[in-house]
C-alpha cells in the first residue's frame, strides 16, 4: 500500500505556482511519497498531506515552480537547534552520532 | 581504518577502465560485513564506517554499462553492492563523510556539488561512452539533476528509492514504477531503527534510575531489591516507547507520534495500576512520569521514520514538550509529597 502511513494534517508548506510548471515531470518523478502527479502537461499536487518536505521536487525543478520550506522531520535536530539557538540541527559531525 | 590500508576484503580484484585500473566490489556479503551492520545499528562506531570514495566495477562492465552513484556510508554502499549480483555496472561511490544516501541528501553532502566533483574527479567522461547517471531516488532533494547535466553533460536519472529494485529498474530500460520510487515503512524496517533507539534513551534511563535511587534512602532500602523492582516500570516506559510504539505505529490511533507514545503508555500503565496494590499517590506519580517518558521517547522517534516532516515535527513539539515537562515536573513533585508523607 502506498502512503499508508500519514503525520499531521494541513502543515506542510509545499507551494506549486502552475503558471511556472512547464510539465517536464521531474517532481513526479523524484517525490518518494507520491504527492505530485502530471494531469494534462501541469503538475499538481494530489496528495498534500502526505508531503515530508523533504525538498526534492523543489530542488529538482529546472522552473523554480515548486517550493517548500525544506527540512527534516525529527524531533531530536529541532530540540538540538533549540538548545544551541540554531535552525534544527542535524549536522553530523563526529561528535554526534545521529543520523 | 587499519582494514582499508591492506585492501578492504570486499574486494575482488581489478578489472581496467580507459582511466586506469579499478577495483572489483564482492557482491555477496560476507559475516564480517553483516556483523558491521550490526554494530552500526547498535551506533557503534556509527559515524567511522565509510569506504573510499571513487570508482568501482560489479561485475565486468565497459565503457556502455550503466553508472550507479551512492554513498560511501558502508552500511548505504553494502546494500547496493549485495543487489548487484550478475550486474555489469559502475559504482561512483561519494564523499558523503559516512551518511547515508537521504540524510546526506537533506545536509547537502549528496548534493550537486559532490557528484559534479566525483564525475570529474575519476574522469567518468572516459569511462564510458554515454552520458548518463543513475543516482538513488532519496539524492534528489540535496542534488539538482539539471545543475550537474548543465556542469558535467551527464543526464541523471533517478532510480528506484530501494536498491532491492535496482535489477528490475536497469532491466526495464530505466523505468520505475510508483512503488519503487515510493518510500515504505514495514515492520522490520520500522524495527531496524530500534536499536539506536534504546541507546539513545540511555540519558533517560539512568536520569530515572537514579531517581529511584535517591528516593529510596529516605525508605532506607537503597540497595535492596525493592529497588531495583521500582525502576522496572520506568524500563517499561522506555521500552513502550523505543520498541512498542515503533512495532505498533500504523495501529497506534492518532497522528502526532507524541499521542500515540503516550496513549500506548498510559493505557499499560492504568492496567498496572489497577492490579499493583500501590499507595494511590505513587500511582498517580506513575501515570504522570511515565506515559511522558515514552511520549519523549516516541517524539524522538519521528527523526527515524520517513514520513513525518519538519512543519509537522514542530507544530506537535509545540503542544507536546510543555505537556511532557509539566506532567514529568508534577509528577517529580508529588512523588517527594509522598515521600515526605511516608516517613
Amino acid at each position: 500500500m502506498i502512503n499508508a502511513m500519514r503525520y499531521l494534517k494541513n502543515v506542510v508548506t509545499l507551494e506549486l505556482d502552475e503558471s511556472k510548471c512547464k510539465g517536464c515531470g521531474r517532481c513526479e518523478e523524484v517525490c518518494p511519497r507520491a504527492v505530485l502527479r502530471l494531469n494534462n502537461g501541469k503538475a499538481s499536487i494530489i496528495d498534500r498531506d502526505a508531503c515530508i518536505e523533504c525538498g526534492a521536487c523543489s530542488r529538482n525543478c529546472p522552473f523554480e515552480a515548486m517550493t517548500v520550506s525544506a527540512g527534516v522531520g525529527c524531533a531530536y535536530a529541532v530540540i538540538r537547534g533549540t538548545l544551541k539557538g540554531t535552525a534544527p540541527d542535524c549536522s553530523c559531525s563526529d561528535k554526534y552520532d545521529c543520523c | 581504518m587499519k582494514e582499508q590500508k591492506k585492501g578492504p576484503a570486499w574486494i575482488n580484484g581489478w578489472t581496467s577502465a580507459k582511466t586506469g585500473f579499478v577495483p572489483i566490489i564482492n557482491t555477496n556479503l560476507t559475516f564480517q560485513d553483516k556483523l558491521g551492520s550490526f554494530r552500526v545499528r547498535w551506533g557503534i562506531d556509527r559515524m567511522r564506517y565509510k569506504v573510499d570514495p571513487g570508482l568501482y566495477a560489479a561485475g565486468k562492465p565497459d565503457t556502455d554499462s550503466p553508472v550507479l552513484v551512492t554513498a560511501n556510508y558502508k552500511l548505504s554502499f553494502d546494500t547496493l553492492r549485495k543487489n548487484l549480483h550478475h550486474i555489469n555496472a559502475w559504482v561512483l561511490v561519494l564523499d558523503t563523510k559516512g551518511v547515508n544516501v537521504w540524510c546526506a541528501a537533506g545536509k547537502g553532502t549528496f548534493g550537486t556539488e559532490e557528484v559534479v566533483r566525483q564525475i570529474r574527479a575519476v574522469n567518468l567522461f572516459f569511462v564510458v561512452r554515454h552520458r548518463t547517471i543513475i543516482l538513488p531516488q532519496l539524492a534528489a532533494p540535496g542534488v539538482a539533476a539539471h545543475e550537474v547535466t548543465h556542469m558535467t553533460g551527464f543526464k541523471v536519472v533517478y532510480g528506484p528509492v530501494r536498491a532491492a529494485d535496482l535489477p528490475l529498474f536497469l532491466e526495464n530500460g530505466l523505468k520505475a514504477d510508483r512503488a519503487m520510487r515510493t518510500v515504505s515503512f514495514s515492520l522490520s524496517e520500522r524495527l531496524a531503527v530500534t536499536p539506536i533507539e534504546f541507546v539513545n534513551a540511555w540519558k533517560i534511563a539512568l536520569a530515572a534510575f537514579l531517581f529511584v535511587f535517591l528516593s529510596s534512602y529516605p525508605l532506607g532500602d537503597m540497595f535492596s531489591w525493592s529497588t531495583f523492582f521500582r525502576f522496572l516500570p520506568y524500563a517499561g516506559a522506555i521500552f513502550i516507547g523505543c520498541f512498542f510504539v515503533p512495532a505498533l505505529l500504523p495501529w497506534i490511533p492518532g497522528r502526532s507520534l507524541a499521542f500515540k507514545g503516550w496513549l500506548v503508555c498510559i493505557v499499560a500503565v492504568i492496567i498496572y495500576c489497577l492490579f499493583n496494590g500501590n499507595k494511590e499517590m505513587e500511582n498517580i506519580v506513575y501515570l504522570l512520569i511515565l506515559p511522558a517518558i515514552s511520549s519523549f521517547l516516541a517524539l524522538n522517534y519521528t527523526g527515524a521514520t520517513p514520513y513525518t516532516s519538519l512543519s509537522g515535527v514542530k507544530k506537535e513539539m509545540k503542544f507536546a514538550m510543555p505537556f511532557i515537562g509539566f506532567a514529568t515536573v508534577s509528577g517529580i513533585v508529588l512523588h517527594i509529597i509522598g515521600l515526605w508523607r511516608s516517613i
